[in-house]
């Protein structure tokens, strides 16, 4: 089967005075596992059911292997779509399910007959064909509305949250073997997800998206270590944010003035900081376990920054424990790598923090 | 809600945007066209004669001198005193029937709960006309309950006296309305509502009138405004038992006798359709903003508690006479089908079967006028039904939620208004291609019929669709089906069973419809069964024959509500979304 691209081009959408998508550009390659990413309201989900023709852009064209196909009605579409409920018709065998799409394309009997047997193989639910949807397990639903889709050879397959209805043991095997599938399909997919763990494990590459803006592309990889601004860098891991004001530049640093806690010089790349001006409000941040956790105070060291903190709550959480520290006047989550043994800090213990350079991002506000 | 659940919600609510007129397509708009001008043809158009008829002179000039006319009249006067008397007296009765009912389905765990179930499909399976007769001979001056009162106390009840017996007949057939309403009200109140009461201090009575009454308040309101209003607008019952000084009487005896030019007679149908209308517009205001389905997900309903053996008995007592006496219409019925000679003693003297063979000999062609009317008017009530959810539910076409209004408006029209209407608006317009008048027709009645039951399909139709989630169509769409092709191959299927239920209770209402039929029947080969009930049921020979055929209608509704009760569980039970068991 051929691959095909999927390329969005200033896509907008609005219904009424909302504007849900907002000049949207996206470029996905042939046979990629493409995720997108952000939190309910951003305009995921409507832009998944846009690919898919359910939702109509006023602006913008959505190419297909390079055709525009904005036009065409979600029949002419040679799209497949799994539902997050998994949208299987009650009233019908597994075996009608997934033979639905063949018959409507009015396949001969044989054809329906060995494509259907295939597709259930393939799914691994070749002995479920005479069953009723609401007599299988959440899991095999999930396998049928794969299959449904898949046995009509869409272009692209378009999954909307597809593991959410999932348990959390079921849906890391479903995620692997959702991959597995589509590696050997070799089908381009674009998924949805709320998860960012899910979208990080499963995808090629991903966008984030926020209010129908296209925050961010890359592989999960970049997106994780080098966001490009503030909600990014929340939205994929968890990040601190230190409130700061730039006190002075130079030429291969940074002095930041950082409300509540004091003066700080950042090292940073003589382009990087013609991005600053003085007096302009900007968010130091750092990756919680991107900070060494000290009891004892050590000799200044000229190549990490130092900050003293104080201990106000402690998150267990197995391989680590993370702790809520006060800064001066703010606070921040640093993580302490967990072995047996190691005792837990109590409320109050005074903590020198160590952080290297390189893992400091400095977003402007 | 979760998080998911909120972005599905948000996404479902997304999909129906303001679209504009241009985003529509052609058959949506020839669909909506088609159901509007069936609605005004047949609807808004008579029942609008009806008003401007009442308010217009000789000269065509604005009048309210027929409504001056109108209160000038003792006759007239006394009628419209009698009819509001009446409505609310029979919801009040209804009401102390219902309450104590309805309390003892909600508060306790006893299999009693079961028989009032029952309860609440009784009246749709006979008219309060039907009964009437046979409650006189069970309740009036000379019958059963009397005549053994007066042998051994020596005095008798006016039971079925005056209005007195109107409000008697109406409130034992229509308490169930406010029976079924409250018990819904009070199921879905949450059990943390009265703990909650209790864990202050508030017990017993109090207890009952501050929390429980209240939170079930909606439900009792919505079932009352609906007695009161079936019972204002309701013909055959006050003619079958001699009570003309009353409205719905008054219009049906001006038109029919004085004729279709008699302005009292549209004053009078003006006043039923005010009345009705604002019965249900207090209701829908005591309504608004009280939704009070207070039961949280998890929730759990009110505790139900056993009773100890006594109040057991008397508990079971008073639902055995209940029982007996809602059950006594349709027994009477039964034994007049049968009996030879029933008059001044308790039970018929003799029984025969004659009266079921005059009745398949004379009236086998009314069974099947019921059957073909009834039938071609559900027919059209779920094809109007499905078509007008589908365009609200489904489609972006301007206005369209006006279709579901008018068409719900037909609630609040008495069939004898809407059977005027069709008189005032359709003279003499003939069949086109014949030279028969098409009031002379039975398509009139039909018609009447499907538009008086179209609000019972549309509801079931609606709460069809509702059930199918719009992903089902999407997911059919997304591998290649096209809009026609989705509803023929998912949407139909899936709504089947809404879509019978539709059928069957249009089907069996428009079967002992007879205020619009009475008015509409105007050659005897015409007449459908409701009507023949009626016309027996005129003369002291007749009520034999007349109840074999009642007993026949009643069976006939009585299978088809057991039918789609059957269809309805059958189909839901199937299409309830599983539980992830293995999972």
């Amino acid at each position: 089967m051929k691959k095909v691209s999927v390329q969005c081009r200033n896509i907008r959408l609005a219904y009424g005075t909302t504007e849900v998508l907002k000049n949207v550009n996206l470029d996905i390659e042939p046979g990629e596992f493409f995720a997108l990413l952000g939190p309910s309201g951003s305009g995921k989900s409507t832009l998944l059911r846009l690919i898919a023709g359910f939702n109509k852009h006023q602006h913008g064209e959505l190419l297909v292997d390079g055709r525009d196909i904005g036009k065409q009605e979600p029949w002419d579409r040679n799209i497949g779509m799994v539902f997050q409920s998994y949208a299987l018709w009650p009233h019908l065998s597994v075996w009608d399910n997934v033979a639905f799409g063949l018959v409507e394309r009015k396949a001969d009997k044989e054809a329906i007959q060995s494509k259907v047997a295939a597709a259930l193989d393939l799914v691994g639910l070749s002995a479920f064909g005479q069953r009723k949807p609401n007599q299988l397990s959440g899991g095999q639903q999930q396998r049928v509305a794969l299959a449904r889709t898949i046995v009509i050879e869409p272009q692209v397959l378009l999954l909307d949250e597809p593991l959410s209805n999932l348990d959390k043991t079921l849906r890391v095997q479903m995620r692997q073997e959702l991959l597995a599938l589509q590696r050997r399909l070799g089908i381009t997919t674009i998924f949805v997800t709320h998860d960012q763990e899910e979208a990080m494990t499963t995808a090629d590459r991903m966008a984030v998206l926020d209010q129908g803006v296209v925050q961010q592309v890359g592989t999960p990889a970049e997106l994780y270590d080098e966001p490009v601004n503030a909600f990014v860098a929340n939205f994929v891991g968890t990040m601190n944010m230190l409130d700061a004001k730039v006190r002075s530049l130079h030429s291969d640093n940074l002095v930041l003035d950082v409300m509540g806690v004091g003066e700080m010089t950042i090292p940073i790349s003589p382009t990087a900081s013609q991005v600053y001006v003085k007096d302009q409000h900007v968010q130091l941040s750092f990756r919680p376990h991107s900070v060494t956790v000290e009891t004892k105070t050590r000799p200044h060291d000229e190549r990490s920054i130092g900050m003293q903190c104080t201990v106000e709550a402690s998150e267990f959480m197995g391989q680590l424990t993370r702790y809520r520290v006060r800064v001066g006047t703010q606070s921040l989550s640093v993580d302490q790598a967990y072995y047996a043994g190691l005792p837990k800090l109590p409320v109050g213990t005074l903590l020198n923090l160590r952080l290297a350079p390189s893992q400091i991002r400095i977003f402007a506000v | 809600m979760s998080e998911n659940e909120q972005a599905a919600l948000q996404s479902q609510r997304l999909m129906r945007p303001q679209a504009g007129w241009a985003d529509v397509r052609p058959g949506v708009w020839l669909a909506g066209g088609l159901v509007l001008v069936f609605l005004l043809l047949f609807f808004a158009l008579p029942v609008a004669r009806v008003f401007i008829a009442a308010f217009l002179d000789i000269d065509n000039s604005l009048t309210f001198g027929h409504f001056s006319a109108f209160f000038s009249q003792d006759l007239m006067r006394e009628s419209f005193i009698n009819s509001l008397y009446v409505a609310v007296m029979s919801a009040l009765f209804a009401a102390l029937i219902a309450v104590p009912l309805a309390y003892f389905t909600v508060r306790f765990d006893f299999r009693g709960a079961l028989l009032i179930q029952t309860l609440g499909v009784l009246p749709l399976i006979m008219p309060p006309f039907v009964g009437a007769v046979a409650l006189q001979l069970i309740f009036g001056r000379s019958g059963t309950l009397n005549l053994l009162l007066n042998d051994a106390f020596g005095f008798t009840l006016p039971i079925m006296e005056g209005l007195n017996g109107v409000i008697f007949v109406e409130a034992i057939h229509y308490f169930p309305f406010i029976l079924m309403n409250l018990t819904v009200a009070l199921r879905n109140i949450d059990g943390a509502m009265e703990e909650a009461a209790m864990n202050l201090g508030c017990k017993g009575w109090r207890l009952f009138w501050r929390v429980i009454f209240p939170l079930g308040l909606p439900g009792f309101v919505a079932g009352a405004s609906l007695v009161f209003v079936k019972v204002f607008d309701d013909l055959g019952t006050p003619l079958v038992m001699g009570q003309t000084n009353m409205l719905a009487p008054q219009a049906y005896l001006r038109i029919t006798q004085v004729g279709l030019e008699d302005p009292m007679g549209y004053v009078i149908s003006v006043l039923m359709i005010v009345f009705s209308i604002g019965a249900m517009v207090i209701s829908a205001r005591v309504l608004k903003g009280r939704d009070f389905s207070t039961l949280q997900k998890g929730g759990s309903s009110i505790q139900r508690r056993q009773l100890s053996p006594v109040e057991s008995a008397l508990a079971y007592l008073w639902i055995g006479l209940i029982l007996l006496i809602t059950l006594s219409p349709h027994l009477g019925v039964l034994l007049l089908s049968f009996a030879k000679v029933w008059s001044f003693s308790p039970l018929p003297d003799a029984y025969t079967l004659e009266h079921y063979a005059v009745v398949f000999q004379d009236a086998s062609g009314m069974i099947q006028n019921t059957l073909i009317y009834c039938g071609l008017a559900a027919g059209l009530d779920v094809l109007l039904g499905v078509t007008i959810a589908y365009l609200i539910l489904r489609t972006n076409l301007p206005a369209r939620q006006w279709l579901d209004w008018i068409a719900t408006a037909s609630l609040a029209v008495p069939g004898i208004v809407l059977a005027i209407g069709f008189l005032r608006m359709f003279k003499g317009v003939m069949v086109p291609g014949t030279d028969v008048l098409l009031t002379g027709t039975w398509v009139a009645i039909m018609l009447a019929y499907a538009v008086r039951r179209l609000p019972y399909a549309l509801r079931s139709c609606m709460a069809a669709l509702q059930q199918v989630h719009i992903s089902l169509e999407e997911a059919a769409e997304s591998v290649g089906a096209n809009k026609i092709s989705s509803i023929r191959r998912v949407l139909v299927p899936l709504m089947t069973g809404g879509i019978l239920a539709g059928f069957v209770t249009s089907f069996i209402t428009a079967a002992v419809e007879l205020s619009a039929t009475i008015m509409l029947v105007s050659a005897d080969s015409q007449a459908p069964m409701s009507y023949g009930i009626y016309l027996y049921m005129q003369s002291v020979a007749g009520r034999g024959p007349g109840a074999a055929l009642g007993v026949l209608a009643i069976l006939v509704v009585a299978v088809g509500t057991y039918l789609s009760h059957r269809v309805v569980e059958r189909t839901s039970s199937r299409l309830t979304p599983s539980k992830e068991h293995s999972s």
